[in-house]
């Protein structure tokens, strides 16, 4: 490194300083390790910081803030995160626009706090009740932290949905050496309430699946918002058809706009029979391995998910064209791997699984190896 | 009676519901005050009194079961115009699933003000006793009566400082009551006693409102009226840059080393070993290398180890993990024993140990030097550092000697003779 550019930093730091470049006003914290130094960074940051006295009232205040027409953030880990389930499907159903950070220790339950892990995929998957998706975002590296967190303000926005940030420990708290210079600039979240004269229909979508945004300050207009099945003016339904597919678009609304926020890092080597699959802290990894393979002579292609919910079809073509798969991931089952290949993936679909510690490049190198 | 804030109709109540009546008495008592149709905001519990949404023309929300009074303090906490009025409808199943809400929105007086509507059991799901049934009470699946004393929630939450706490008996007009409460700055509370026809009624033939309330102990009365302005959140206009106000580090030596290198330094808290590590850190960097550095402690952080792990490369690092370091440098007891299964395992690399400690078993080079007698145990963890730097050639001390030289540490030892001398 040459440069006169370089700063000792975490990226717990850039998360926080993306997010609030983006747009995002209001951070409203519980404290958890390894959430911790997101939570003293939001203290100073955020035009708004809060402290909460637990998770639940967290995502009720930010639910708060957000009909408001505020972007709130909060950072947790999987104790809070648990706790937040049901106010975190409230958000989604009034399509409220926020940002969760997920940062994962090891569990279960309160496990160690301060180890790392990537166990929380399935909890993720499952937080929403009825097979309905929240876009779900992995940070592999320091770019990811500065990029993805901005972009994860925009989904949130531009979806009308609260979007969560998936990290772990042993990235948000380690502290590296970094040219500032590659941190590009970031442009604040457009964003636009409805303005129109004819009385406002709160759920009426517009031909993104998405309805047009107004807060409850509104002078002008009746603003409803409704966690409880809906018609499109927020008006409490049993199962209308019309509620019945206002629910659905909820859906329809986050996998039919999935290609706008489909990110991933693709690095395929001619020839290759083998694919690596990761995401997050041990994509770190998965780098080092794949840059000592090819060293060697070995030909090995690497897939880095950004974009980890719902599961970008782009990631299926991708494994279809290797012999071999191998999903890295810090859990003891494969949570992202059976996510997409089911509970008893086919054989050539393996895992390179590590629980209380992180995955190294030579535990890679050796599954890759034993062929 | 005309209504304002309703709109007309039936009400989607069962006939006799207390919660028509309350409902009716909020429009008349907000047209008593005047205030502006969209400048009310009613934040709606789930519960037979939360269906009422639809009923009314202001702004509404509604979201989970005991959780409104939380979703209407985010909404207070982000309004910037005082007008604006925030109002909760919550049951008593509400209310004491969601306690910690009402207590943490009362004790922190955001402006709000929340509606009780007691019945003395879940309407909604049937009719089962809430934690505010009264002795005795009977509901469909308590027919013996309830053995346990509900508590009084008025006198609960005037105990944590509320501006307004009153409980009304909901029979006949109580608008001015609902205004009074409506009226006040900051947070009120205001419980208003009412019967479920549907559940109550049958299984306690013959009662009377007012007489179960007494019987229950329940005062009707004004609990608390102190009338104090409401809580508002700090809105910082600008707040500084996280990453332009941190120093950069300026690039002035020239690190020799080729290869990556795996450094793990072990000692006790208190002793200055992770601003020794990042020292350290900061002085490899400014020798033009990448550096990762991760601490350990227990979560108790003045007792016990402390440890930090630093990679030094030549090359971007991506695995930031060191599972078996080159080099471990150890300053204290509790450094030894975070170590000792580790220092067990290596078959390569450096250990450096403290002078006082036992040599420990394993198959690295072991180097033992008087750190501690040396430089104190304060500084035991630089001495080691400026050590490893000059010994194994990672990067030029200088680099390190200029942090120290110049920083808070200057002065606080003879740094460059330490340098020299070890
Ligand atoms: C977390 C959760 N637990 C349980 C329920 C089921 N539930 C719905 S309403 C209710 C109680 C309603 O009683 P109350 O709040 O007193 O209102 P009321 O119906 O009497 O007006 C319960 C337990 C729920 N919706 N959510
Ligand atoms: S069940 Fe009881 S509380 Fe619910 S609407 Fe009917 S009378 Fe009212």
């Amino acid at each position: 490194m040459n440069s006169n550019n370089i700063i000792f930093t975490d990226s717990s730091r850039l998360i926080t300083e993306s997010l609030v470049r983006a747009g995002a006003d209001v951070f409203i914290g519980y404290p958890i390790t390894p959430a911790n130094l997101l939570y003293q960074y939001a203290s100073k940051r955020y035009p708004v910081f809060m402290a909460a006295p637990d998770e639940i009232t967290t995502l009720q205040w930010m639910s708060g803030f957000a009909v408001s027409g505020h972007i709130p953030v909060t950072a947790t880990s999987f104790p809070g995160y648990a706790l937040m389930i049901e106010s975190i499907n409230m958000a989604a159903m009034m399509e409220l626009p926020m940002v969760i950070i997920l940062v994962q220790r090891m569990g279960p339950a309160t496990g160690t706090a301060t180890r790392g892990a990537q166990g929380d995929i399935s909890v993720i998957q499952g937080t929403m009740s009825g097979g309905f998706s929240l876009p779900t975002f992995s940070l592999s590296n320091a770019a990811d932290c500065w990029e993805i967190s901005a972009k994860a303000v925009e989904v949130a926005v531009k979806f009308r949905t609260p979007v969560i940030l998936l990290t772990s420990k042993e990235e948000v708290m380690t502290m590296y050496s970094l040219d500032k210079s590659s941190l590009g600039p970031i442009n604040k979240v457009n964003r636009t309430f409805y303005s129109g004269n004819e009385t406002f229909v709160p759920y009426e979508p517009n031909e993104n699946l998405v309805p047009e945004f107004l807060p409850v300050t509104s002078s002008e207009h009746q603003v409803r918002f409704t966690a409880s099945t809906h018609d499109k003016k927020g008006i409490i339904q049993n199962a209308s058809p019309e509620a019945l597919a206002n629910s659905k678009r909820l859906h329809t609304k986050i996998v039919s706009n999935l290609k706008d926020f489909t990110w991933y890092d693709l690095d395929e080597q001619h020839e290759a029979e083998t694919l690596l699959v990761s995401f997050g802290i041990t994509a770190q990894a998965c780098h080092e391995a794949v840059a000592e393979l090819r060293n060697e002579g070995e030909k090995v292609s690497l897939l880095t998910a950004k974009t980890l919910l719902p599961v970008p079809p782009v990631y299926y073509s991708v494994c279809s064209r290797y012999k071999r798969v191998i999903f890295a991931e810090e859990n003891l089952t494969g949570q992202y791997r059976q996510l997409m290949f089911g509970i008893q993936p086919p054989a050539h679909i393996e895992g390179v699984n590590e629980f209380g510690h992180m995955i190294s490049p030579m535990h890679i190198k050796k599954v890759i190896h034993n062929a | 009676m005309h209504r304002e804030y309703l709109h007309e109709g039936a009400l989607p109540f069962c006939l006799g519901c207390g919660h028509t009546l309350i409902a009716e008495n909020i429009d008349k008592a907000l047209q008593s005050l005047n205030i502006p149709l969209l400048d009310v905001i009613l934040v709606t519990d789930i519960g037979c009194h939360g269906i009422i949404d639809k009923s009314f023309k202001t702004h509404t929300v509604h979201g989970l079961h005991g959780r409104s009074i939380a979703l209407a303090s985010g909404i207070s906490l982000s309004l910037t115009n005082p007008e604006k009025k925030v109002i909760v409808f919550i049951g008593d199943g509400g209310a004491t699933i969601g306690l910690q809400h009402l207590i943490d929105s009362a004790h922190k007086n955001f402006n709000l003000t929340v509606v009780l509507h007691n019945n003395m059991l879940y309407g909604m799901t049937g009719g089962q006793p809430s934690e505010l049934t009264p002795l005795g009470f009977k509901t469909p699946t308590l027919p013996e009566g309830n053995k346990i004393k509900g508590f009084d929630i008025c006198e609960v939450v005037a105990s944590t400082g509320a501006s307004y706490v009153s409980r009304v008996v909901g029979i006949g007009n109580i608008s001015e009551q609902l205004a009074e409460a409506l009226s006040r700055k900051g947070f009120s509370l205001i419980e208003v006693m009412e019967i479920c026809p549907s559940y109550a009624v049958k299984s306690n033939p013959g009662m009377k409102l007012r007489q179960v309330t007494e019987d229950a102990g329940l005062s009707v009365k004004v609990y608390a009226d102190h009338n104090i302005e409401g809580f508002r959140p700090e809105i910082k206009s600008e707040t500084q840059s996280l990453i332009d106000t941190m120093p950069v580090i300026p690039v002035g030596y020239r690190s020799e080393r080729s290869v990556p290198a795996k450094i793990l330094i072990a000692g006790s808290a208190g002793e200055g070993v992770q601003s020794a590590a990042e020292l350290f850190a900061r002085a490899a960097i400014a020798s033009g290398l990448n550096v990762t550095k991760k601490g350990s402690y227990p979560v108790t952080v003045g007792i016990g180890f402390s440890a930090s792990d630093i990679i030094l490369s030549p090359d971007p690092i991506q695995y930031t993990g060191s599972p078996d370091p080159d080099y471990v440098i150890i300053t204290s007891t509790d450094g030894l024993e975070y170590t000792a299964g580790l220092i067990k395992k290596m078959n390569h690399g450096v250990v450096y140990l403290d002078e006082s400690l036992p040599t420990p078993e394993t198959k690295a080079t072991v180097v033992r030097i008087d750190y501690r007698k040396t430089a104190g145990a304060r500084n035991a963890a630089i001495y080691s550092l400026l050590g490893l730097a000059k010994r194994e050639k990672l990067f030029p001390t200088e680099a390190m000697l200029d942090i120290l030289n110049q920083g808070k540490l200057s002065g606080k030892a003879d740094w460059n003779k330490m340098a020299e001398g070890i």
